[in-house]
């Protein structure tokens, strides 16, 4: 049994000009120690999925169908109280901006004792011992010091390093991490990268990595869900979906990145953008920017089928 | 390779200071001197009509910098930029001059005013420059350069807020196009667009080069997409060009060591599950750059030398690389 499982889960957002279904019948599993990575174009989802877990999804939107189980337990119709203890305790979240993540008007040291003892029964001293040991593991410099700092002595990369202290020191199961990177400079985005994998590789920590890089997914993630207009176009062994794509979106996905290693006269590229959520296509999502839709396509919604190593919700694998 | 006799563009030994000081009042108190940052320190390169040049950097390394004191939004705060073998301070004088640079930005959502019509956002420079002022020949012209763009006529009737990202940067790009440049500053043009958008966006834009002669100064963090695009390549470093020649040569061979740092910390599809030993270190304050070879304190091959002594160009294979131990043979 997976550690976390998402079964047909459906988000929605009441409009006064109708019901959006921003997430529509999503599915997949995170084992123990494995690292997912979600991967898509602004607008496709993939942010929500994390929000929807944490149960962190900004109102009007709800869960309007379909189950989250962690460890079996199903945790997304828990009331606030219980939801707010899991979160912290058993999932820890890492989001784009650390602006945002840590409280300006407390230090460090204070953010990060106060987390673990909110999850765990640790005195004063040990709580304190035990937050230079995290800023040390993330590679503060000199931590016993710089606990005491607030964080806008800290630089951008800094920040991010206190923040994933912060979100793996009650030592969770599972992190979500949204856009760990995305703003930061390459450099320290490598550092990060590096130190996250480390980290949850000793501590057998499930990872759900979103970026909408895929050249970071590439390096980090062991498989990888490609999402496209609220659901998952294709999942599977991150290789396989770099590799030997066996959605359309999949693909041109890969053929519009620009490589490094030689330069091509002409990207390909996908015509046109993803529809908006008042003007989703019927049938397949993603036929109408599709080189090889057939007439099945704008018919039916594909689910997720077997293609080889990965699945992919596409009709050209369908059989029989 | 042969250099055309007039250069579209000529940066030399241009530098660019910001006063960051505290107010007078404040310093005064506390005895503190002015400060000033060095966002631009002593650069040169030149840019050859019809071809690109891409600038390459972390953020702060001053790329943006030179993308507004090449278009003249901001005075040199010494050296010499020229526009076609002229001052550009002279040329931007004349609009007859001045028409011929534009600018594109980063942001398609601040840069398009969202209370005016598509049409007239780029029929705006065409009646500045009065390039053409009965209003069927303004229409005509705008009808034009949005088909270039691949929007069509009926799009000149919306507001931008009706527009994805990819499609406002078209927006940007007919805008920029309307007054019939020959000279375009790209600072960061795709990097708030999503990767197939991008695609769309680069592919027009070296379209549009090849079809009109455009001569471009590229700004991008992103080494892949400056791959793609660039003729010639600068990587910038606090303030300073630390590597520049032909952009093939540096990306088969990077000799610079923060060159190769940044070409190997880019996550790369090719390299599946890869580990690796990331480089220390964070980017140094441009207010207080380390003394020496600013690259030093993060240079696995910094050596005392490299701590005191400002290293100088040294040519090889035509690129010219500041670095000692390129100098000296001790990059292995």
């Amino acid at each position: 049994m997976p550690l976390l499982e998402v079964h047909d889960l459906t988000v929605e957002f009441p409009t006064r000009r109708g019901v959006l279904r921003a997430l529509d019948g999503i599915s997949f599993g995170i084992d123990t120690g494995e690292i997912l990575g979600v991967v898509g174009e602004s607008g496709a989802g993939k942010s929500l999925t994390g929000a929807a877990i944490v149960g962190l999804l900004e109102r009007p939107g709800r869960i309007a169908g379909g189950e989250i189980r962690l460890d079996g337990t199903r945790i997304d119709n828990l009331p606030s109280e219980p939801m707010r203890r899991i979160r912290g305790r058993r999932i820890g979240t890492i989001f784009q901006d650390p602006l945002t993540t840590l409280n300006p008007l407390y230090t460090i040291g204070r953010q990060l004792t106060e987390t673990m003892q909110t999850h765990a029964d640790l005195s004063d001293a040990e709580a304190r011992r035990k937050a230079v040991g995290w800023l040390d593991r993330v590679g503060i410099p000199a931590a016993a010091q710089r606990i005491d700092a607030y964080p806008h002595e800290f630089s951008g990369g800094q920040r991010q390093r206190v923040v994933i202290a912060l979100a793996l020191c009650a030592e969770p199961a599972l992190v979500i991490a949204d856009e760990p990177t995305t703003a930061l400079d390459v450099s320290i985005q490598a550092q990060i990268i590096t130190l996250l994998k480390g980290l949850t590789r000793d501590h057998g920590t499930a990872v759900m990595l979103v970026t909408h890089d895929m050249g970071v997914i590439a390096e980090t993630a062991d498989r990888v869900a490609v999402m496209y207009a609220g659901r998952i176009a294709e999942i599977g062994p991150v290789a396989a979906v770099i590799r030997h794509p066996a959605h359309p979106y999949t693909d041109g996905l890969m053929a519009s990145i620009p490589s490094l290693e030689h330069r091509v006269k002409r990207l390909r590229q996908i015509d046109g953008a993803m529809p908006r959520l008042d003007a989703m296509p019927s049938g397949c999502r993603f036929h109408p920017r599709c080189p090889r839709a057939f007439d099945r396509c704008p018919e039916q919604q594909p689910e997720l089928l077997d293609a080889g190593a990965t699945q992919a919700a596409c009709w050209l694998h369908a059989h029989g | 390779m042969r250099m055309a006799d007039v250069m579209t563009l000529e940066a030399v030994a241009v530098s660019h200071f910001f006063d960051v000081s505290r107010p007078f009042l404040q310093r005064m108190f506390t005895g503190e001197p002015r400060r000033q940052l060095r966002a631009v320190d002593d650069v040169s390169f030149v840019i050859e009509p019809g071809t690109t040049f891409a600038l390459v950097g972390e953020s702060g390394c001053g790329k943006s910098t030179i993308a507004r004191l090449a278009v003249g939004l901001y005075e040199p705060s010494d050296g010499d930029i020229l526009f076609e073998n002229k001052a550009l301070s002279s040329a931007r004088a004349q609009p007859a001059m001045r028409r011929r640079m534009n600018m594109i930005f980063q942001d398609p959502y601040a840069s398009l005013n969202p209370r005016w019509r598509v049409s007239d956002i780029v029929a705006e420079p065409i009646r500045a420059f009065g390039l053409a002022t009965r209003p069927n020949e303004v229409a005509g012209r705008v009808g034009s350069l949005l088909s270039q763009v691949g929007l069509t006529i009926r799009d000149g009737e919306k507001y931008p807020h009706e527009f994805s990202g990819g499609q406002r940067q078209r927006i940007s790009i007919a805008r920029a196009l309307a007054s019939e440049p020959d000279f375009l500053v790209c600072d960061e043009p795709t990097s708030a667009l999503d990767v197939s958008v991008q695609a769309q966006i680069l592919n027009l834009m070296r379209d549009l080069q090849q079809r009109l002669g455009l001569t471009y100064l590229f700004i991008s963090h992103n080494l892949a997409v400056v791959r793609h695009m660039a003729d010639r390549l600068g990587v910038m470093y606090l303030g300073r060009i630390v590597e520049q020649g032909p952009a093939e040569t540096i990306f088969r061979h990077p000799r610079h060591p923060y060159t190769r740092l940044l070409l190997d910390a880019i996550p790369d599809l090719e390299q599946i599950g890869r580990a690796r030993t990331p480089v220390g270190g964070e980017l140094p304050s441009p207010i207080a750059p380390p003394p020496g070879c600013p690259f030093h304190p993060r240079c696995p091959l910094a050596n005392e030398r490299c701590r005191v002594e400002k290293p100088a160009y040294v040519m090889a294979d035509g690129v010219q690389v500041a670095c000692h131990a390129v100098e000296e043979r001790r990059d292995g």
